[in-house]
């Protein structure tokens, strides 16, 4: 496996100026973390875990007190590099109403080709493939403000992959829409990294976690878990200590063990939970 | 309810005057200002009604729409009308009545000068609604930007209006959503005097500013994160080119603006 | 008569312009004093625009709306002293706080009510209890607090008005698991307190199927059906086709249901879920 991010001991704070004297919030506390290639990784932890600060760190937004993050073999201290890091890691956010710059669809999607001096040609067919990827070609002249919430952060979605980045860190994006959008978006996500994207998803929603490859839970600023999400998700009284949660199902195959039901502790999906209880209730 | 308020009067259409390269429009609208600012006489003012009349008909926008933009403007015609009608003394006294005086110059300049405001209001109006906001803020980014080299910021200024037009319906819809939350607590924002109804807008004001910088610092770290760094080596999607029709466009405003001048010169009535 | 009623209750956006549209169409409705209803639709059913009539907030198009027995409109004098019956706590409450401190943002509601200092003192202390939020937080400054926190103040604002009928709108949206969790326990909590009638307005489902007694769904402007849960959620393949979905734990038994596993019950909370393997094994072993 090729490592593509290396975050090498990293320590952040937030300095606090209003404060009298300054205080300092260190939200970061010696994390180190590699992500391969082509994976698509879930980052959990509650609010104040340390998890967005982790992902601005990914594309030089937040830089590092000690410790180095390398992206793609780049240091995201070398501000030479910074757009070529900027565009090698691309950042979709929660909430799609202020991220999207343009009052026109494809306006939007160019923005970032814009900035970095692409040929307007070439510009032109990156925003149609980018908003093809997404099932946004129909709405490229429509207004923004006028697209449902789930539409919108595809909007988002495609103005990042214009770039054509190899990598795209997603900070609770779902975390505004209703379910449909929220289908929408997991699609899409799933979609670009069985085509190679490696994809940081961030969420509060455990089901969208369990759909990971890997499932990595931050608590107080440090690594707590790191693993497979079957793995993860098996040590359910932890996780509900940190504040997080499981699936419904892992939920209930642990109470169902808990009463003396032999049934394996990993059960994460749905269709794996319906076989093991149909085999468990059906008629001999 | 505010979310009734139009912003930005584009109306599409596919019309020529829709399809001029708005650098072009700009200039050509620039140059019919010209054109009404330097006729002298009643003459010279109907060139540019026909001049008007001739871009209406070929853009296809409702003559109602043309009406409304004037609607704001009314009163602003009729104060200085009448001010022209009082106080301009020259000519041939029509009425005279106590102090009120009235004569045919008094009468000629209101005439004229509302005509002049009107159809000033009428191509500037028909110039937003033939160019989107956006081609609009391109355009005067691209007609402004030589002026970088005095350090004047051309593309900032665009940007930021940019930025302005993509906010506006949004931020309309969070006002009206905060009233709507203030009232459910009892807000009372249609009774009292000026005072208790300017403080009624604090808890709408407050909340609509924090969130305003809210999504001003959520936007710009989005524009962080899409390489945004100011204008410099920016590329368009969008690229402006000039049409032939453009620059027939171009003689015949000059052909218009040559038949004023002459007509000041020969006619000036 | 309930608490609310409605009687062919019709909404209608930008009437007269190409924009026109029929949010809320004949609606009649009759929720129980006392009872704890959720209100669930995709976006865009109607039922942001349909509670917004329970305070006077919007005026019917056509039909009427009744709160408490009293006609909303027929009386406009009376329409603020109606309006405070019926309180409602919009999506994202915490962006309309604007107070210099938590206490006088709390206070902003029964203020209005024109109620005296002592009395509004006593309601904000126990709101600002029922709501967990510590006595040292009333004197901060609501922005200085953190994002769970500032809702559950939010929320308070609306509470100590002490209204008959409790509205939320996505009280939970955007929060963490333990914040979804907390702001759910309180309200479950305000209405075992106060008895008062809640109506929960939501997309989750889980979220409504932990909390609610009684279910109304709305879809495209119209309601679909207002039962209990287990019949609400015994439409399972309806409820997803309106784009709806339903807590898992209900997929999983109703997709055991259709493989041919025997059983009557709607399963829609993880305990149910477990005693009903339960019993369904024991009944196998006999």
């Amino acid at each position: 496996m090729e490592k593509f991010i290396e975050i090498k001991d990293v320590s952040f704070s937030y300095i606090n100026d209003y404060d009298d004297p300054p205080t300092k919030n260190t939200v970061l506390k010696g994390v180190t973390l590699d992500i391969n290639k082509g994976e698509f990784v879930a980052v959990l932890g509650h609010n104040g875990s340390g998890k967005s600060t982790l992902a601005k760190l990914l594309n030089s937004i937040n830089l590092p007190e000690s410790g180095d993050v390398f992206v793609d073999g780049m240091n995201t201290r070398d501000e030479d590099k910074l757009y070529d890091i900027r565009r090698t890691v691309g950042m979709v956010f929660q909430n799609p109403d202020n991220q999207i710059v343009a009052t026109v669809v494809e306006e939007d999607v160019a923005f970032a080709l814009e900035n970095i001096g692409v040929e307007p040609s070439e510009i032109r067919k990156r925003v149609d493939w980018a908003l093809k990827k997404v099932g946004m070609y129909e709405y490229r002249e429509h207004a923004p403000h006028k697209l449902s919430g789930g539409q919108k952060q595809r909007i988002a979605i495609a103005g990042v992959l214009a770039m054509q980045p190899k990598c795209i860190v997603m900070d609770e994006p779902t975390a505004m829409l209703d379910p449909i959008g929220r289908r929408e978006i997991m699609q899409t996500i799933t979609e670009l990294n069985s085509e190679g994207v490696t994809v940081v998803l961030i969420t509060h929603y455990m089901e969208e976690a369990a759909r990971a490859g890997r499932v990595v839970v931050m608590d107080d600023g440090k690594i707590l878990l790191d693993g497979a999400p079957k793995k993860v998700f098996s040590q359910a009284e932890l996780l509900k200590s940190v504040g997080l949660d499981v699936p419904d199902v892992t939920d209930l195959t642990h109470g169902l063990i808990r009463a003396g039901i032999d049934l394996p502790d990993d059960i994460i999906s749905e269709d794996e939970c319906v076989e093991r209880l149909y085999q468990l209730l059906k008629k001999e | 309810m505010i979310k009734d308020i139009t912003i930005g009067q584009y109306f599409p259409g596919k019309s020529a005057v829709h399809r001029l390269d708005p650098r072009m429009k700009l200039l050509l609208t620039v140059l019919y200002i010209v054109m009404l600012f330097i006729a002298k006489g009643f003459l010279g003012l109907a060139v540019g009604i026909i001049y008007m009349l001739a871009a209406f008909l070929m853009s296809g926008i409702p003559i109602r729409m043309m009406l409304k933009s004037v609607k704001p403007i009314l009163p602003i015609i009729v104060f200085t009308g009448f001010l022209n009608l009082f106080f301009i003394t020259t000519g041939d006294p029509l009425v005279e009545w106590h102090f009120i005086k009235i004569t045919t110059g008094g009468l000629k300049t209101m005439v004229f000068m509302a005509s002049r405001i009107i159809l000033l209001i009428f191509g500037t109006s028909l110039l937003t609604y033939t160019t989107s906001p956006i081609t609009l803020t391109d355009a005067i980014e691209r007609v402004m930007s030589p002026l970088k080299v005095i350090k004047f910021p051309a593309h900032e200024i665009a940007m930021m209006m940019t930025i302005a037009l993509r906010f506006i319906p949004t931020l309309i819809e969070e006002t009206d959503k905060i009233m709507s939350a203030q009232k459910a607590r009892g807000a009372d924002m249609e009774s009292g005097n000026v005072i208790k109804r300017a403080k009624a807008l604090i808890p709408i004001l407050i909340p609509l500013f924090v969130s305003a910088f809210r999504r001003a610092e959520e936007l710009a770290l989005a524009m962080e994160c899409r390489c945004y760094h100011g204008g410099e080596g920016r590329t368009r999607l969008k690229q402006l080119k000039t049409a032939p029709r453009d620059y027939v466009a171009l003689a015949v405003t000059v052909l218009f603006i040559v038949a004023v001048i002459l007509l000041n010169r020969f006619l000036p009535i | 008569m309930g608490i609310i009623r409605t009687e062919d209750l019709t909404y209608v956006y930008g009437e007269g312009t190409p924009f026109r549209k029929t949010a809320v169409d004949g609606v009649n409705l009759d929720i129980e004093a006392g009872e704890i209803v959720g209100i669930i639709g995709h976006t865009g059913s109607g039922k942001s625009t349909l509670i917004q009539h329970f305070n006077g907030l919007l005026k019917p198009t056509s039909g009427k709306v009744f709160i408490d027995g009293e006609e909303l409109f027929a009386d406009k004098s009376r329409l603020k002293e109606i309006r405070f019956k019926v309180g409602l706590v919009f999506q994202y409450p915490e962006y309309q706080l604007f107070e210099e401190t938590v206490y006088k943002d709390i206070a902003f509601g029964p203020k209005n009510m024109g109620l005296t200092d002592g009395e509004a003192d006593k309601r904000i202390k126990e709101t600002a209890r029922l709501v967990g939020l510590k006595p040292e937080l009333l004197d901060k400054s609501p922005f200085e607090l953190s994002g769970g926190q500032k809702r559950r103040v939010a929320i308070a604002g609306v509470m100590a008005m002490e209204p008959k009928v409790l509205i939320l709108d996505e009280p939970t949206a955007g929060l963490d698991p333990r914040g979804r969790d907390r702001i759910l326990g309180l309200i479950k909590e305000y209405h075992a307190e106060k008895g008062t009638t809640v109506l929960l307005v939501s997309h989750s489902m889980e979220d409504v199927a932990k909390t609610v007694s009684k279910i109304l769904v709305m879809n495209d402007a119209k309601v679909f059906m207002y039962s209990d849960r287990s019949s609400v959620f015994a439409k399972a393949d309806e409820l997803t086709a309106m784009g709806l979905t339903v807590p898992q734990v209900t997929r999983v038994f109703d997709r055991l249901r259709a493989m041919g596993i025997e059983f009557d019950d709607e399963v829609f909370s993880i305990d149910y879920a477990k005693d009903l393997v339960l019993r369904l094994l024991a009944e196998k072993r006999r």
